[in-house]
């Protein structure tokens, strides 16, 4: 808050004892709240819905938008850091997406449990990883969140389960934490994500009987994007009413690139399941700018015009930009400032991700088991000895 | 060398008198970039040098073929000559994720070739029923590591149809494929070898082919062969190993191991990539240390083929299989037990075994001592 009431005074060095205050625009002259009407979400077994008209701070405005800038430009630079092979293996960029973490992150609390598949690197930041720990980890240095043994997709933080690898596991695991919630007592939910492609594996209908027949907490999400590695949801399913999926669940399908929309909905659903009212089902349509990961171009099964109608459309940085600019929430400059600040933690990031020494061969075959005594395991030849310490 | 191995060293019967110290210390001079003394370990990305077999004149004009190529050729044999036959799994429409059904929805239509949802356990009861009603069915699981929410189907269903229903009903016709093995950059979840979990069920064939003219011969075996088979492809080779493959259909027997190469001090067993990297061994072997092996792709996990083993064993007194799944529980535990069973090393020379277990350059193997 500070550093955005900070950029609106430019001062310059103090010349013959007098400064100068270039800019003319001061905090006071900046809509503090302003009402936006959204999207109505399409709702199943619902009487009523989320709210349709919300009130957005300036301060809100400004996180989200921080947020989203250092989401969108920590992907880019992953982009470019793959192609320059210092990331290598599998990489599944986020950009496009940034509204459903942001908005979902803003109406749960970090209390609350989040568990996804494998496009992590934004929940992994907004459920409180820095910048730089996801980009070590992404180059596997020491540095990284996982301690650089997970790469890409196994990132975790203190409530945030991952970063799964295989394709509608995570959703089971996710309903086990909601149980959890629900002994303790101690009034958290847990939100569980998977995509559009996820959503026709068997597991995901085990989850919703047992979550609806024991009144979990929890809030399945489908971040349907259209396309599940390069099958479009018209080829994948037989309904792609994935809010509607859920048969004896209540679903809502939201605009995903909208992060008022996505922010009500969670507070609606969070609402929902905090008042025992058990699970809820909410299908965000959304949109990767990137293909499934950096080994697809992304162009075989999707045209460039429809990624740049979506980009010029729909793009939630730049929606939410425009709400802010239009209601003089905010100016240009201001907004230009956060841009060159987040490029250069990013590129801060960046540098300490790839000058971070990598873990220590020693480390290797750490965690395997826990809290067994040291054992030995061989290396990748007879002769080569590992401890491995729990 | 790397590569996960069980050696004996039968006392009675040495050729060679080395010590497996010595041995070991020696081989490990070999071994490039390595020192028994210095901690640190040089990172062996996965070496191997795919060494192609003899062009085969037995079969008719042949075509060069990467593995990839040779698996699209026994389909595409396969739904020329069986009306039955159906190929589907994630992605195989447009050509799959390896890109071993390119062209053949176009070639033989659309209800024929086509993409199944996300649903690994689907996909193959599906395919079970699909074999149990008359057609042939071949499945695609697209990495062998996501085969394991089809594991029930396979291992309750499949195996066990004919069984059960006192043979009147199988599922004979189905195959599965998968992509197999390290590649170097997969890390946990497109990097496994589960042969061994499947090589505890009677009942199923699992086949793995080290080269694209084993791959097509084995793979319309499999396609042929009234059991249910798992027909693993060591993902690595897909592009990396080129022959020439004959263009007309043929099949290589299963559960007949083929000795590679003759020899008379110990006998190396492998399958899939492994197999070049033990014909390298070999030959290094052979150069350095006047040692003869005999190499021996096993080809069939699934009932495997004992006698040969045990022949070549009981002719060279040493036994050294070589594979990428983890040790504890891998097959080459089974190999060597049943070797041992079957040979009957005679009480007062008890096999003087030392087990050397190494494991592979992929990340997610590891052994427990």
């Amino acid at each position: 808050m500070l550093a955005s009431i900070a950029s609106v005074f430019q001062v310059t060095a103090w010349k013959n004892g007098a400064a100068l205050i270039m800019s003319a625009r001061t905090f006071t002259d900046f809509t503090t709240r302003a009402t936006f009407e959204i999207k109505k979400c399409d709702l199943f077994l619902l009487d009523e819905g989320p709210a349709t008209q919300v009130v957005l701070t300036r301060d809100e405005g400004l996180q989200y938008y921080r947020t989203m800038q250092v989401m969108r430009r920590m992907e880019l630079k992953a982009d470019q850091l793959y192609k320059q092979k210092m990331i290598r293996g599998f990489c599944h960029l986020y950009d496009g997406q940034e509204a459903c973490a942001v908005g979902l992150e803003a109406s749960i609390n970090l209390s609350d449990h989040l568990i996804t598949a494998y496009r992590v690197h934004g929940y992994t930041y907004t459920r409180g990883g820095t910048v730089k720990e996801i980009m070590a980890e992404l180059t596997g240095r020491r540095g990284g969140i996982a301690k650089g043994k997970g790469g890409s997709m196994h990132m975790y933080c203190k409530t945030f389960y991952g970063g799964n690898g295989i394709i509608g596991a995570q959703v089971p695991l996710g309903a086990g934490v909601a149980l959890a919630c629900n002994y303790l007592g101690n009034n958290e939910l847990c939100v569980c994500l998977y995509g559009d492609g996820a959503a026709n594996q068997g597991q995901i209908f085990e989850t919703y009987n047992m979550a609806a027949l024991w009144k979990l907490p929890v809030i399945f999400v489908c971040e349907n994007n259209r396309y599940a590695m390069g099958t479009s949801v018209e080829r994948a399913a037989a309904s792609t009413d994935y809010y509607k999926r859920g048969e004896f669940i209540p679903g809502l399908r939201v605009d995903g690139m909208d992060v008022l929309c996505v922010r009500e909905a969670t507070r609606f659903a969070a609402d929902h399941c905090r008042s025992g009212k058990g699970p809820i089902l909410m299908e965000l349509q959304t949109y990767r700018y990137h293909g499934h990961s950096m080994s697809d171009p992304g162009l075989s099964y999707r045209t460039r015009e429809e990624i740049r109608e979506v980009r010029s459309k729909s793009d939630p940085i730049a929606m939410l930009k425009d709400h802010m600019l239009s209601h003089n929430m905010a100016s240009v400059e201001e907004l230009k400032g956060i841009d060159v600040e987040v490029r250069k933690e990013i590129e801060d990031a960046a540098q300490f991700a790839t000058t971070d020494p990598e873990p220590p061969l020693e480390e290797l075959c750490n965690h395997i088991f826990y809290n067994e005594p040291p054992f030995e395991v061989r290396g990748t030849n007879l002769w080569t000895k590992l401890k491995s310490l729990s | 060398m790397a590569a996960a191995a069980r050696l004996f060293l039968r006392g009675a019967n040495s050729k060679l008198s080395i010590a497996p110290g010595s041995l070991g210390t020696t081989l490990l001079k070999l071994s490039p970039n390595c020192s028994s003394r210095t901690k640190t370990q040089r990172r062996h990305a996965a070496h191997f040098t795919f060494q192609p077999d003899p062009v085969p004149s037995q079969y008719g004009p042949t075509q060069k073929m990467n593995l990839f190529q040779s698996i699209t050729s026994a389909l595409d044999n396969t739904l020329a000559s069986d009306p039955t036959a159906v190929i589907f799994g994630e992605d195989v429409a447009f050509g799959g994720v390896f890109r071993c059904t390119v062209g053949l929805r176009d070639k033989y239509g659309k209800d024929r070739v086509f993409n199944t949802p996300l649903c690994e356990q689907g996909i193959v009861g599906f395919g079970i029923g699909v074999a149990v009603a008359g057609a042939t069915a071949i499945a695609e699981i697209q990495f062998a590591d996501y085969i394991f929410p089809a594991f029930d189907q396979i291992v309750n269903e499949a195996a066990k149809y004919r069984y059960r229903s006192g043979n009147m009903f199988d599922c004979g016709n189905l195959t599965i494929r998968a992509p197999w093995g390290c590649v170097g950059h997969g890390s946990l979840y497109h990097s496994q070898s589960p042969e061994a979990f499947f090589a505890h069920c009677p009942g199923l064939k699992v086949v793995i082919p080290r080269s694209p003219i084993q791959a097509k011969g084995l793979l319309l075996s499999c396609i042929a062969d009234k059991n249910p088979c798992i027909f693993f492809e060591p993902k690595i080779l897909y592009r990396a190993a080129v022959e020439q493959v004959p263009e007309d259909p043929y099949t290589i027997p299963l559960s007949q191991a083929e000795v590679l190469q003759e020899g008379s001090d110990v006998t190396l067993v492998a399958w899939g990539t492994q197999i070049h990297v033990l014909k390298e061994v070999a030959s290094m072997a052979q150069e350095k240390l006047g040692v003869s092996c005999e190499v021996i792709d096993l080809q069939t996990i699934l009932p495997w083929d004992i006698e040969t083993v045990c022949k070549s064993v009981v002719k060279t007194g040493r036994l050294l299989i070589s594979h990428e799944a983890p040790v504890t529980g891998g097959f080459a535990s089974e190999i060597s037990s049943t070797v041992q069973v079957r040979l009957k090393w005679p009480v007062s020379h008890p096999p003087h075994s030392h087990v050397f277990t190494l494991c592979t350059d992929d990340v997610n193997c590891w052994c427990i001592h």
